[in-house]
């Protein structure tokens, strides 16, 4: 392939202040177009992950580039690669909370085009283009804190499209989501795929990494990378599912024989 | 929800919670066709500036009074419904100034002409020839007058202020601050501040909501302490992960330390005239303080 990677990140490493490892010895690269699925439990480093890919954090040892370029504290004091970057990338957050910082969904919304400095023409159609996409329009005089979970992931995503990044990093998409907005959530991603947009998802649901996954990295619960392949590759080991902590285990008791079965949900999210 | 009638903690907290959510969060003023609403925030910022170092001058009380009949008026010619502002302002009062203004009556603090004797001990007290406590805890005059000076003043400073933020969206406000060179840091923290106050309050409701459903009949003092201590940690710590992290949220959709708002901010005639009329009222306050009015 002659296409360069998005994202290449080569024996990346990471210590928090504390000094506990989050991440040890990660390699991985992003195409192009392509729907990439990191897999682990909870604190297997995933959040840490996608936000050295953001340029928020900085590898303590190893290498980041994006688009070719390493990503170093260094790199973004040069105003017009952060520019540049923050206009090509958008992240996710786990908690909506957190990405919920303004007073109100429209200015929530308008957040990132206006910080980017385009035209107010443009800035009001990408807003209500959104709300519009995102079935929220009536939210848009809402505070967050007046706003359900579901509400909030959707405002969340809204303000990330409209500043219609060709990279999606999300950590944690359809967590804590009822099945309905869950559903609704995974159809989103897939359109984004469809208009050629580059997915990385944090992701700890096997059967939502089913549904999106071209690429599946799994992070271990030693912060390191246990495995990497195709959906079918990786969702059929359970060895390695066992082995990494994601597969939910049933115990059945037959007259006192353990028979185990893994639970692993083929989700139908057009239901 | 329904609270026991001991659990005060809990209960103090989902009022705070409440009545922040109703004074700070709401934007329903800003947008009506009232007289600061018409005023750039950046003259607004001005003025409450100036408004704020004539309430720091003035040390007579028919000038503070008269300060906050002003801002009552204000109020009104700026729609802003009286009963709706008066409440906002004492919520806060009693925080910010009872603290101070309270232990200032008695005479341990200010010294004066006796008005109500409170309590009486045997001897008079020193604490290692540091800390003198007279032998009667009283009241004063001059204590009670320095008081509620303070308070009228500290009414007249936080009327103002509430009615600017009342009346001006949060956004252009921000804005505003950035044009004045407010620090990129100041601004940060103003800004998380008003959205995470809200947030802190409702993750420690939470957690005494939570201890009570773990508990069951008495807990002992010093197991309660224990957990207070624990909790406060535990809340320290996730409001400044929680800051962390909205910070990071903000660089991550191109913060670079501007507030940016869709419409420009134009400063009219009507701005000057605001800026020059409290100027105005500045150096009347002066003029009245030396006794020349
Ligand atoms: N701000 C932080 N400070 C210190 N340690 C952290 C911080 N955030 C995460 N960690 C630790 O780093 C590890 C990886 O966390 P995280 O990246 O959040 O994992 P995940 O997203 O997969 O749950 C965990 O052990 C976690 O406790
Ligand atoms: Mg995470």
């Amino acid at each position: 392939m002659t296409e360069e990677p998005v994202f290449e990140l080569k024996n990346v490493g990471y210590s928090y202040m504390d000094g506990l490892t989050a991440l040890d010895d990660i390699s991985l690269q992003v195409m192009p177009g392509q729907r990439v699925v990191i897999l682990g439990v909870n604190g297997s480093g995933k959040s840490t992950l996608i936000k050295i890919m953001d340029g928020l954090y900085f590898p303590t040892t190893g290498e980041c580039k994006a688009f070719g370029v390493p990503l170093t504290e260094r790199q973004f004091r040069d105003e017009e690669f952060a520019f540049s970057f923050r206009r090509k990338v958008g992240l996710l957050f786990q908690d909506p909370d957190v990405q919920l910082f303004s007073p109100t969904v429209w200015n929530e919304v308008a957040f990132a085009p206006l910080q980017l400095g385009l035209p107010e023409d443009e800035i009001k159609q990408r807003v209500e283009n959104a709300l519009e996409t995102m079935g929220i329009w009536h939210l848009r005089e809402r505070a967050p804190y007046q706003l359900s979970e579901g509400e909030k992931k959707k405002v969340a995503l809204a303000s990330l499209l409209s500043l219609d990044p060709q990279i999606w990093l999300m950590d944690e998409p359809t967590a804590n989501l009822d099945p309905r907005t869950q559903g609704w959530v995974i159809d989103f991603l897939l359109s984004l795929a469809d208009r050629g947009k580059t997915l990385v998802l944090a992701i700890h649901e096997l059967e939502v990494a089913q549904i999106v996954a071209q690429k599946i990295y799994v992070l271990g619960e030693d912060h390191r990378m246990a495995a990497q392949g195709g959906p079918d590759e990786i969702l059929g080991d359970d060895d390695l599912l066992t082995q990494a902590n994601l597969m939910h285990i049933h115990r059945h008791f037959h007259g006192g024989d353990a028979h185990r079965h893994p639970h692993v949900h083929k989700h139908d999210h057009h239901g | 929800m329904l609270f026991h009638r001991r659990d005060f903690v809990a209960r103090t907290l989902a009022e705070l919670t409440e009545a922040l959510q109703r004074a700070v969060f709401t934007h329903r003023y800003a947008r009506l066709p009232g007289l600061l609403q018409r005023i750039d925030p950046r003259a607004k910022l001005v003025t409450l500036m100036v408004f704020l170092i004539g309430a720091g001058m003035a040390h007579r009380m028919e000038t503070l009074l008269g300060l906050y009949v002003f801002s009552l008026f204000l109020a009104i010619v700026s729609r802003v419904p009286l009963g709706f502002f008066l409440k906002r302002v004492w919520f806060f009062i009693p925080i910010f100034a009872g603290i101070i203004a309270i232990p200032a009556i008695f005479n341990v603090i200010t010294p004066g002409r006796p008005v109500l004797t409170i309590f009486r001990f045997s001897d008079p007290i020193s604490l290692l020839g540091l800390v003198h406590i007279p032998q009667e805890i009283t009241i004063t005059q001059q204590g009670l007058k320095g008081a509620s000076l303070f308070v009228i003043r500290v009414a007249d400073s936080v009327s103002l202020a509430v009615l600017l933020v009342l009346t001006t969206e949060w956004m252009r406000l921000l804005s505003a601050l950035s044009a004045f060179r407010f620090p990129r840091m100041g601004i940060l923290m103003l800004a998380m501040t008003y959205r995470y106050i809200f947030l802190f309050l409702r993750v420690a409701e939470e957690m005494f909501l939570a201890r009570r459903s773990r508990t069951v009949g008495h807990t002992p003092a010093r197991e309660k302490r224990r957990w207070i201590a624990g909790g406060t940690a535990f809340l320290l710590n996730r409001s400044y992960n929680l800051g962390n992290e909205v910070y990071l949220a903000m660089l991550s959709r191109g913060w670079n330390g501007k507030a940016r708002i869709l419409e420009e901010l134009r400063l009219g005639w009507l701005d000057a005239l605001w800026v020059a009329f409290s100027i105005l009222i500045l150096i009347a306050i002066v003029f009245s303080e030396k006794g020349l009015i």
